[in-house]
């Protein structure tokens, strides 16, 4: 443990009764709470804390907010890993573990180093222009392992995410003075008010003040923290502006390991909304302005006021304006010793000059920076005036504190739509006026709209612009600290053409990743203008995008994980299923049982076990997960002509039909049988999977195409349970239950459907068969399914009737050779590739998708057809998904869809889609399985009882 | 994020809804007497208008309603709401 060489000994925003432990790099360390990681590493007298993007420098921290360009570490260790966190936005937390990034085999000594100083021969450009044969693919993986982001943590994020919907009349961003103002003014109205800053105290550029400057809002914010109307959210950056007034604020909760919630996201919605988001310093561009101590001015003013510590010992101040001149003086006031102030103007205003005089500080108008020495941390800098090169003075420092100039943040507002424009006066971006131009009444104030309160107070000469250093050309000065890039690079991307600064950006890079241009936005344009003859206004500004700060993908999906990212639904029965060793899992979003083991009965023996009894004896399933839409009305069966690729009109009522729906592609979506239960009420089954989208289909078709129908479409899918009961004492079974309905095989022939009550109980009831035996499925409603099931499973008893799981019901309808639509079909299967031609051609009435089956592609020789095959070894299973290839010249002729080792029939039979397969009957096709081959017979596609009688007895 | 005008429920969340594409496809009447290119037209060819697109939206989390809506798609600001059937109001500048 070290102790806080650095840390002032009174003052500051910190609570120093209670320290905090933390590590970085494996060092322990004290911080107090209050602190940043930034401010608690400047405490103890760490300079050297990260190794930059590209070339591997040494990088120190820069500034003390979200525009930080270096100090970029990973926060924990294991799961809870966060990389490429800014030392400066991270709250110290006891036990914080702390990592610098990029830095191999250590910070101190990076190897990586050397690419650095073999840059002269690596400029912008050069990994298109040299890793180009023959991949880039080559190479992509060695140079990234060299770029500067942190390893991904392993495993999964432990961290728990909320989100909230948020509602106000006035959305305040930026607690600062003119944040609170507007707040204020809003409150006082009665209005509903949010306010939310980034930072976890309210006051913000004010924070960075000495403390009496911050008491000119403490009454304000006691104001605020009473008024029921006003929500104040601290710790909660507002990271994006969307379309009428709907922000995204993320809100920093607790730490990360914690079993509370670490993060939430705030979705807010606002009638108007106040960006009083300040505004961030600018760099000044001088050769080695990168070098570890080198700092933002307001930083450092901020470090002294806010977090009590001296970001240095003997500090130059380098300035283009006036703002840095307040820093000097209050490093002064706080002991540290003032080497110089260096400005660009020649004749800085009177009053600044005077104050300085007045604390003995050494000024230098007219001069600027021309080189920084030494470099964790620097040891001095080079001065000259500016334009007389011989005119060189050394003065010694360990830190030097910059400014280049102020840039409204104005990344919600860009992002809202709202438009930029350069003010040379301010040497700035600043919103388009009149406001009433600003989209979705945003208004920026204070800071974020080019007012900065010591400039309005002062004439012109405020900012003189200063966009790089002439002297001492020959060394690099960067202009995005962030990514490595110099001003040689942009005047190289000029001399090659990239004018544009958005081609500039992704050229050089310039502005990209997570610092997104905070700092060397304006800088970078205002180079390329010089380079090319324009002014920053003439360049432009690129657009920002969301969001401003980095964000956390778990705290976009919230809650949405593990079992709540794909809820699934649960039959009516369930709990008889779950209790009864169904072996429960997801089927087309349905919970369902594959199969019931008994006692010691392994999941294979109990499918086969199931399979034999549904072909030998009795056997039970719960279908509930079936569609159920019901179709009523006198244009019903219109309706339903339209829409099914079968004749709808033609059906009597009472009877039941399979049919099969197409896109307007002729695409096949979806099957199942449908019911004419009355002359204008129909009942359409859809599978369980795709239920969801059959409505909706339904349902657009109707309301967009044909509005004059009189149909009524209502998917009643979850208020009937449906269970069907198979095998040859089926009637029996049923019966138990129906005691009065009509069964009798002669006037309740399979196809035929009926509904009505018997006593008390709703019923529908239809003679279908998925399984090819003898088969009805009743549908009771849901709330008497335990009921209905128990009887059903009761009068069964005698017939030994089995309960059926998912997985026998697979190879028992494969065997009778059903396709199941999205497993034997795809999005290019139409319904003559699965054989349907003859059903098509006795329909002349249009349906959707018909016509789409004439075009010239249904004719290609060689579609991929659905077929049967036979493997010549009876004991082969092929895999589905298999390729079927031609042996000659192995290119693929189609695959395997599903796949069995038929317990009935005693072999292995599949379906697949093959090319031509139609004309293919009988031939031998040759199956690759993982390299060996299987032979197997095309067959036509039904392999069970094709003749169906024994579903018709 | 925008604000939709459902006719029925008043400004909603678009989260609630179902955007459905280009509104006014008009499908051929008789579509197998339609040409392969003019029911590839059909099927296939939509605007990608900067200014004024008029679209099929559905209320899918609200009341399931369905209506026709002429949008900026460079503003996003909206100008008129209208029945899926209405006639399209005049194209303006």
């Amino acid at each position: 443990m070290t102790r806080q060489a650095f840390r002032l000994p009174t003052g500051g925003r910190i609570d120093r009764s209670r320290p905090l432990h933390f590590t970085f790099n494996g060092k322990s360390l004290t911080g107090y709470e209050g602190d940043t990681l930034a401010s608690a590493l400047l405490a103890n007298g760490i300079s050297l804390v990260a190794r930059s993007f590209r070339y591997h420098r040494p990088r120190g921290i820069y500034s003390a907010g979200v525009e930080e360009p270096h100090a970029f570490v990973t926060i924990g260790d294991g799961a809870t890993t966060e990389p490429n966190v800014r030392a400066t936005r991270q709250r110290l937390f006891d036990g914080l573990v702390a990592q610098s990034q990029n830095g191999w085999p250590s910070l101190r000594f990076d190897l990586g180093a050397l690419v650095g100083a073999a840059t002269r021969f690596l400029p912008v450009g050069f990994y298109y222009k040299t890793f180009m044969w023959p991949s880039w693919r080559w190479y992509a993986g060695a140079l990234r392992r060299l770029a500067g982001v942190a390893p991904l943590p392993e495993g999964a994020d432990p961290d728990r995410y909320d989100k909230i919907n948020a509602h106000c009349d006035v959305l305040v961003v930026g607690g600062g003075p003119a944040g609170l103002a507007a707040a204020s003014a809003a409150a006082a109205s009665g209005v509903r008010v949010i306010v939310a800053d980034d930072q976890p105290e309210l006051g913000g550029a004010l924070l960075s003040e000495p403390l009496e400057e911050h008491e000119q809002v403490d009454g304000l914010i006691r104001d605020l923290e009473q008024r029921p109307n006003v929500t104040i959210l601290t710790s909660c950056a507002v990271v994006a502006a969307w379309d009428d007034g709907y922000f995204t604020a993320l809100e920093e909760v607790g730490q990360p390991g914690d079993k509370a919630i670490s993060q939430r996201l705030w979705k807010i919605r606002s009638r108007k909304t106040v960006l009083a988001t300040g505004a961030i310093e600018r760099p000044l561009i001088f050769p080695n302005n990168d070098r570890p101590g080198v700092m933002l001015a307001h930083a450092a003013r901020q470090y002294v006021n806010r977090y009590a510590v001296r970001p240095g010992n003997r500090a130059v101040i380098f300035t283009n304006n006036d703002t840095a001149w307040h820093a000097a003086f209050d490093l002064d006031a706080a002991g540290i010793q003032i080497a110089a102030i260096v400005d660009v103007r020649d004749a800085p205003p009177s009053a600044l000059m005077e104050a300085a005089h007045n604390r003995g500080i050494t000024l230098y108008p007219g001069y600027e920076v021309t080189d920084t020495k030494g470099r964790t941390p620097i040891r001095g800098v080079t001065v000259e005036r500016r334009g007389q090169a011989r005119d060189r003075i050394r003065l010694d420092c360990d830190l030097l504190c910059v400014s280049g100039g102020w840039s409204p943040t104005l990344h919600l507002y860009s992002q809202a739509g709202g438009r930029l424009t350069y003010c040379d006066q301010r040497a700035c971006f600043v919103p388009v006026t009149p406001p009433s131009e600003a989209p979705g009444l945003i208004r920026p104030a204070g800071a974020a709209n080019g007012h900065f309160a010591m400039q309005d107070a002062m004439d012109d000469g405020h900012i003189e612009p200063h966009w790089g250093c002439t002297s001492n050309a020959r060394t690099r000065q960067w202009v995005d600290l962030h990514h490595d890039v110099t001003l040689d690079a942009v005047h190289l991307a000029a001399r090659e053409g990239f004018v544009s600064v958005e081609h500039l950006k992704r050229y050089t890079t310039i502005g990209m990743a997570p610092d997104q241009g905070k700092t060397s936005n304006v800088n970078a344009l205002a180079a390329l203008g010089l380079a090319t003859g324009r002014t920053p206004g003439e360049v432009g500004t690129t657009t920002f995008r969301p969001p401003f700060t980095p964000i956390r993908l778990g705290a976009l999906t919230g809650r949405e994980i593990g079992a709540r990212a794909w809820p699934l639904r649960r039959l009516p029965n369930h709990d008889w299923h779950a209790g009864n060793g169904g072996v429960m899992e997801d089927f087309g979003g349905w919970l369902r049982a594959a199969c019931y083991p008994q006692p010691g009965e392994s999941e294979d023996a109990a499918i086969r076990r199931e399979v034999v009894a549904a072909r030998r004896g009795m056997a039970l399933l719960d279908s509930s997960s079936l569609g159920k839409i019901e179709v009523t009305g006198p244009d019903a069966a219109r309706f339903l002509d339209r829409i099914y690729v079968n004749r709808v009109d033609t059906l009597k009522a009472g009877r039941a039909r399979y049919g099969m729906m197409l896109n307007e592609n002729g695409i096949l979506t979806d099957d199942g049988v449908f019911s004419r239960l009355d002359e204008d009420f129909f009942l359409v089954s859809s599978s369980s999977s795709g239920t969801g989208d059959v409505y909706l289909a339904l349902e657009e078709w109707l309301e967009t195409e044909w509005p004059e129908l009189d149909v009524i479409i209502h998917n009643a899918t979850s208020q009937w349970a449906t269970f069907a009961v198979s095998g040859p004492y089926a009637r029996e079974v049923v019966s138990a239950v129906l005691p009065d309905a009509e069964l009798a095989a002669d006037r309740f022939s399979h196809m035929s459907a009926q509904a009505g009550m018997q006593g008390t109980l709703a019923f529908r009831l239809a003679r279908v068969s998925f399984t090819g035996e003898l088969s009805f499925e009743l549908s009771i409603p849901a709330d008497e399914a335990p009921r209905i099931w128990d009887a059903l499973m009761a009068a069964g008893a005698a017939y030994t009737i089995t309960p059926l799981g998912q997985e026998a019901l697979d190879i028992l309808r494969l065997e009778k050779g059903y396709l199941e639509v999205g497993v034997d079909t795809d999005v290019t299967t139409t319904p003559l590739d699965v054989g349907w031609a003859g059903a098509i051609a006795r329909k002349t009435a249009d349906f959707i998708g018909k016509r789409s089956l004439s075009r010239p592609a249904q004719a290609d020789p060689g579609r991929l057809q659905l077929v049967g095959l036979e493997p010549f070894d009876r004991t082969a299973l092929l895999p589905v998904g298999a390729h079927i290839i031609d042996p000659a010249t192995r290119r693929p002729q189609g695959h395997v869809t599903s796949s069995c080792l038929s317990p009935t029939l005693q072999k292995s039979i599949a379906m697949a889609q093959l090319a031509g397969g139609h004309t293919r009957l009988d031939e031998t096709v040759t199956v690759d399985v993982e390299g060996s081959s299987i032979q197997a017979r095309v067959v036509p596609l039904a392999f069970y009882n094709p003749e169906g009688q024994r579903l018709n007895g | 994020m925008m604000i939709l005008p459902c006719p029925w429920c008043g400004p909603r969340d678009q989260e609630e809804f179902r955007w459905r594409g280009q509104a006014h496809i008009v499908r051929p009447a008789q579509p197998e007497q339609t040409g392969d290119e003019a029911w590839a037209r059909y099927l296939f060819a939509r605007d990608n208008s900067r200014g004024i697109a008029r679209e099929l939206w559905h209320h899918i989390y609200g009341c399931g309603g369905w209506f026709a809506m002429e949008r900026d798609t460079v503003s996003h600001a909206i100008k008129t709401v209208y029945g899926v059937g209405d006639t399209p109001p005049k194209a303006r500048s």
